[in-house]
């Protein structure tokens, strides 16, 4: 029987020598990941454990993306609280300041990720990397806590389910279109506990950032990972920036599938989620008339020199609607520093939009650029539950960066067509 | 153990967002987050929870975020168990990593109303509503799972076992 390349990198990770899906192995993992929010509860279960020296510091990336530039003495002494402990347990992979960015753009950028990696991360879009071919699921901060103590995890292993997308995309379609179309037909638990292996001609078209906002988005149909396998493109990038060896896994042809579906992309103009799950997604021509009064363009979803070309493709010689607010958060130090040098930041601030720093920020409803009652917001990031920006009153709807600036500029939720002839 | 309370009912797809929302997670105290616990979802419930209670749930709950300030939060305030018809991964082996007690059960997900005096065996699963005389049987625990709840969570497993 052959195996999916879920199974192929979990074998490759355990001790044990024959599994089923359902089955729990312990892993060993090649990085774990933990951010302001998360890794202060998992120090705390390190230090109550006693252990002086976490004996995996080489596997730990810490990054304070969420709430920083600290947003108030609260978030400022959870930073300190993790900034200590790396300096005290000498963790490398440690970003802070103006080496930070949201975590999930920094560290395929950084390398830090690779093709066959087994990664866990104290975040829920850890699953990220699996658009570079790894398995990559997000967990809790005990978890991490017993991956810096032990180098392990515990992992119950999930059948996998095959997404293939076919034909060609239509104008002003992104991975970010493909996913939120994706779980508009599955669910938000439409994948539950599964792997999500995503493939097909469509796919393979894509470049690796639309790749990343695709698997980015696994974790909002329930899923423990959303891999696609990697290709010439994905080794194209991350050879340059990797520093050890990496594995590249294929699924076999007589891998076991709880399911194979196909979408045909001719049908898939670019999707708007409606509040309050990702689920409610719906083509940009049924959006109907939608007045919004942010836009967000930034966040580990859609914050990457790619998305900003496209938002900048639209906003260039336009103003953005009056009474709007357009946010442009670059992900990450590289993006912003690319986004500078190719000009983009000046046709957003022309435009009359607001750069942020690389930070979480508004899309976890953190800071800059929190929604009063009653507002509604357009955004490029990946939740839209109730109360995800701001005011639990307030609303949030999801696009990829097209659809966000064409929003920006006619004030309500508009199709890009509509602002570019 | 004998878990007994009052049931709280939500719907599907009850996110981490609702359970406690971002904006309190500048902290991880106990004490602070239980105060919020719900709160999107239920303004009332951290002023109306009572130690004991139990949170019954629809399909899904716990999407979203992986902060384990969510079980945190819902323990703090001293909920005895969830009982829902699924959980969503991470909420899941969160809460077997930090000793939260979760049952997992279609019929009862579905008939337990709002209010009623429920019991659970947290042993053999069985879910009793002695408001409606129902009872319920939740889907066994694999046995690892079992292991961490014995041992009082994942921490206290590796101290025990030297190892995951
Ligand atoms: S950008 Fe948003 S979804 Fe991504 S890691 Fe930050 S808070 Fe989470």
């Amino acid at each position: 029987m052959g195996r999916t390349i879920a199974e192929k990198i979990l074998a490759a990770h355990t001790q044990t020598k024959s599994f089923q899906p359902g089955d729990i192995i312990k892993v060993d993992v090649d990085v774990a990941l933990a951010n302001d929010i998360t890794a202060p509860i998992a120090i705390r279960a390190v230090r109550q454990s006693g252990v002086e020296k976490i004996a995996h510091a080489d596997k730990v990336v810490f990054v304070l993306d969420h709430f920083t530039p600290n947003k108030d003495i609260a978030s400022a002494n959870q930073c300190r609280y993790v900034r200590d402990f790396a300096l005290q347990q000498e963790i490398e992979k440690f970003f802070d300041g103006g080496e930070a960015g949201v975590e999930h753009a920094l560290l395929p950028e950084k390398g830090l990720v690779l093709p066959g990696d087994l990664i866990i991360g104290a975040d829920s879009h850890t699953c990220t990397y699996g658009a570079l071919g790894a398995f990559a699921t997000g967990v809790g901060s005990t978890d991490l806590a017993a991956a810096m103590m032990t180098g392990q995890a515990w992992i119950k292993v999930p059948p996998t389910m095959k997404f293939i997308f076919e034909g060609e995309l239509l104008p002003w379609v992104g991975g970010k279109d493909l996913i939120l179309y994706l779980i508009g037909k599955i669910g938000v638990d439409g994948a539950l506990y599964r792997v999500m292996e995503i493939e097909g001609p469509a796919v393979s078209a894509l470049e690796l950032s639309d790749r990343l906002s695709m698997s980015n988005m696994a974790i909002e149909a329930g899923a423990k990972a959303g891999i696609i396998a990697a290709d010439g493109k994905t080794e194209a990038y991350v050879k340059p920036r990797a520093k050890r060896p990496y594995t590249v896994y294929a699924s076999d042809k007589d891998a076991r599938y709880e399911s194979v579906t196909v979408f045909d992309c001719a049908g898939i103009e670019p999707q708007v989620a409606f509040p309050h799950l990702p689920e409610n997604a719906k083509g940009i021509s049924e959006a109907g008339d939608v007045k919004i009064d942010q836009v967000v363009i930034g966040s580990c979803t859609n914050g990457r020199i790619e998305d900003l070309r496209i938002a900048a493709r639209i906003l260039k010689g336009k103003k953005v609607s009056k009474g709007l607010r357009c946010l442009i958060l670059p992900a990450t130090p590289e993006v912003y520093s690319r986004a500078l040098g190719e000009g983009l930041i000046d046709i957003f601030l022309q435009a009359g939009s607001i750069i942020g720093p690389p930070t979480c920020g508004p899309c976890l409803g953190g800071h800059m650029g929190i929604l009063a009652k009653g507002e509604r917001a357009l955004a490029t990031t990946n939740r839209n539950f109730v109360g995800r920006m701001g005011d639990p009153a307030s609303e949030v709807y999801l696009s990829g960066p097209a659809v966000a600036a064409a929003s920006a500029v006619t004030g309500k939720i508009s199709a890009p067509q509509e602002v570019m002839s | 153990m004998i878990l007994k309370g009052r049931a709280f009912r939500f719907g599907n797809d009850v996110d981490t967002d609702a359970i406690i929302p971002a904006r309190y997670l500048s902290t991880s105290d106990p004490d602070v987050l239980k105060k919020h616990c719900m709160e999107d979802a239920d303004p009332a419930f951290p002023d109306r929870v009572e130690p004991g209670d139990i949170i019954v749930a629809g399909k899904n709950f716990g999407c979203g975020s992986s902060r384990e300030h969510a079980p945190i939060a819902i323990k703090a305030s001293g909920v005895s168990c969830v009982i829902a018809a699924s959980f969503a991964r991470i909420f899941f082996r969160n809460s077997f990593n930090m000793g939260l007690p979760i049952f997992e059960s279609d019929e009862a997900s579905a008939a337990i109303s709002e209010g009623d005096t429920v019991e659970v065996d947290a042993d053999s699963g069985v879910i009793r509503d002695l408001t409606t005389g129902k009872v319920f049987q939740a889907r066994p625990i694999p046995g690892f799972m079992q292991e961490l709840i014995e041992d009082g969570g994942l921490m206290e497993h590796i101290r025990k076992r030297g190892g995951i």
